[in-house]
């Protein structure tokens, strides 16, 4: 079953369309991932998805269900949860805090505790930091937070916007294994990533996009192969 | 010497009715940048409609204490109300625009509340009952009375109120969050609009808390109180910092304090040549004074860029 499926998907920004007619599907347990040149159009795409953005044309159907007009709060306790572009931590809250809003849609005391605790696991930077403001963290770590925050509200859907923006390759290979062994547990995952060949390494399907609009999709592993995204995309 | 503590009392109880009102002002600047000048109009209704409620429950023999406290409960709640509509309609169409428009509405919205206010309670000055008997208790020889200490304990115990809903709970932490980032808020699955209500109706609940206490501290009100005080209480959020409640707190107690002090010593220091009637100045000469020199206000950190 397709999880989140854009039909003819239409964003504009005033009378510009930046997002022109785009379709692509999730489904559920996938891992699946979006790359493209800045500003090809996949940030606007996630947004749209997110409830961020209005879709000008087109439709979105999450979960069974259109999710036109929705707005992204409502979007949240209904499984969708979105890893924005800069992380977005609140910078002046502690990362406990920031930890605690991640799951505001939640009442189940209890097992929100158990999920920090597997979060402060799963991320011994936070915990090391816990009761520290999250604007002193540095770009990783906030990045670590971000997606730890995210998890907090147990996502059936995870959409992540490029999470390795601005950071060293060796912090990016780590959030990169903790995204996969995320997926691993089943939650459904859609990456917008500029790093394509990492993303393609990691997702098992992709969507290529250029200019507003899907160019290419397939099967990560071939696309990796593809003579077109090799001389794009990951400049061979 | 005894002048100086007298002054420090008065200074004080009416200190901490500021930062009360301030307190207002700050919350909702944090949250939205929007100075509502339209608070010191809460306050108002808050006063009046304890006014009108007392003055129908005195005459039923009902203890003054309890008379007085049911004054307050129906004055907050109407407060709260006010102000939640205020924002629905006037503020939240508004959430977009350009920054000066809501400012405008605001002082609109400030100009409709003072009249509706004079067409209920009329124009001239009404006498709050002073139905709760004044006991006078002596301390280093200045005295206070029992309504400044109840004023002091109920404000500090308001603040302290705050402060905890503000740090310690999930409404506090998200009205945090909104102010700092609206659009990612709404990725926690925040709701934007009930929590900057929210921010509105609690910021009135202690304006009308703090028009009742004015009122019986004063012992009359009038459908222009909230305008001088509104804008002593927004000079007080801004002298500790907009945005900041530990800064609308100490702005508030600051400015109540120079303000009582200037009163009780111009006429000694000018030889008097000016009078206690001045009193109105001295806290706007102490906000000119931290702004040049601190222009984000005492506890500040950002410098008021959009206003």
């Amino acid at each position: 079953m397709n999880l989140l499926e854009l039909h003819a998907v239409e964003v504009r920004y005033g009378g510009i369309r930046a997002v022109k007619g785009v379709s692509l599907s999730v489904a559920e347990g996938e891992m699946v991932c979006l790359v493209g040149a800045n500003g090809a159009g996949k940030t606007t795409t996630l947004k749209a998805a997110a409830g961020l953005l209005p879709a000008a044309a087109g439709a979105i159907h999450y979960a069974g269900a259109p999710i036109a007009g929705m707005k992204s709060f409502e979007l949240v306790r209904r499984g969708m949860a979105l890893v924005p572009e800069g992380r977005g931590v609140f910078g002046q809250l502690t990362v406990a805090e920031n930890l605690a809003m991640g799951a505001y849609v939640r009442d189940d005391a209890a097992a929100i505790a158990a999920d920090r605790e597997r979060m402060l696991q799963l991320f011994p930077r936070l915990k090391e930091r816990y009761q520290q403001s999250a604007g002193t963290l540095s770009g990783g770590e906030q990045q670590m937070l971000a997606i730890a925050r995210a998890l907090m509200s147990r996502p059936r859907l995870l959409l992540l916007d490029e999470p390795s923006m601005g950071l060293a390759p060796l912090i990016v290979e780590r959030i990169f294994e903790i995204v996969a062994d995320i997926a691993r547990e089943g939650v459904t995952i859609l990456l917008v990533e500029q790093n394509a060949r990492l993303a393609l390494e990691t997702c098992q399907r992709a969507y290529v996009m250029e200019s507003g609009a899907i160019s290419l999709a397939g099967n990560a592993r071939e696309l990796l192969d593809n003579p077109q995204v090799r001389e794009a995309y990951l400049g061979e | 010497m005894e002048i100086f503590l007298q002054q420090v009392i008065n200074g004080l109880t009416l200190g901490c009715v500021y930062a009360v009102v301030a307190l207002g002002y700050t919350m909702v600047y944090g949250i939205i940048q929007l100075i509502n000048f339209a608070h010191g109009e809460v306050v108002m209704i808050g006063a009046m409609v304890a006014f009108s409620v007392i003055g129908v429950l005195m005459k039923t023999g009902m203890p003054p204490l309890l008379v007085v406290a049911a004054g307050t409960v129906v004055a907050v709640p109407a407060c709260m109300a006010t102000a939640w509509l205020m924002e629905r309609v006037a503020y939240r169409p508004l959430r977009n625009a350009p920054r000066l428009a809501p400012l405008i509405t605001a002082i609109g919205i400030s100009i409709i509340l003072q009249h509706v206010a004079m067409m209920i309670w009329g124009r001239s000055p009404i006498a709050f009952p002073q139905i709760v008997k004044t006991h006078t208790f002596e301390i280093g020889g200045a005295l206070i009375t029992n309504v400044q200490i109840a004023i002091i304990v109920i404000s500090f115990t308001l603040m302290g109120a705050l402060m905890f809903l503000v740090y310690r709970t999930k409404l506090g932490v998200a009205m945090r969050a909104t102010s700092q980032r609206q659009d990612v808020a709404g990725l926690m699955g925040i709701d934007i609009n009930r929590v900057i209500s929210a921010t509105f109706v609690i910021g009135a609940a202690l304006a009308a808390v703090a028009g009742v206490m004015i009122g019986s501290y004063y012992g009359q009100t009038q459908y222009t109180m909230g305008e001088l005080l509104g804008l002593k209480a927004f000079c007080a959020a801004v002298l500790g910092g907009i945005g900041n409640l530990a800064g609308a707190v100490l702005g508030g107690v600051l400015m109540g304090l120079v303000e009582a002090l200037g009163t009780g010593y111009i006429g000694d220091l000018t030889n008097n040549w000016f009078g206690s009637n001045y009193r109105d100045v001295f806290a706007f000469i102490v906000l000119i004074l931290v702004l040049v020199f601190r222009p984000s206000g005492l506890l500040g950190e950002r410098v008021g860029d959009r206003a």
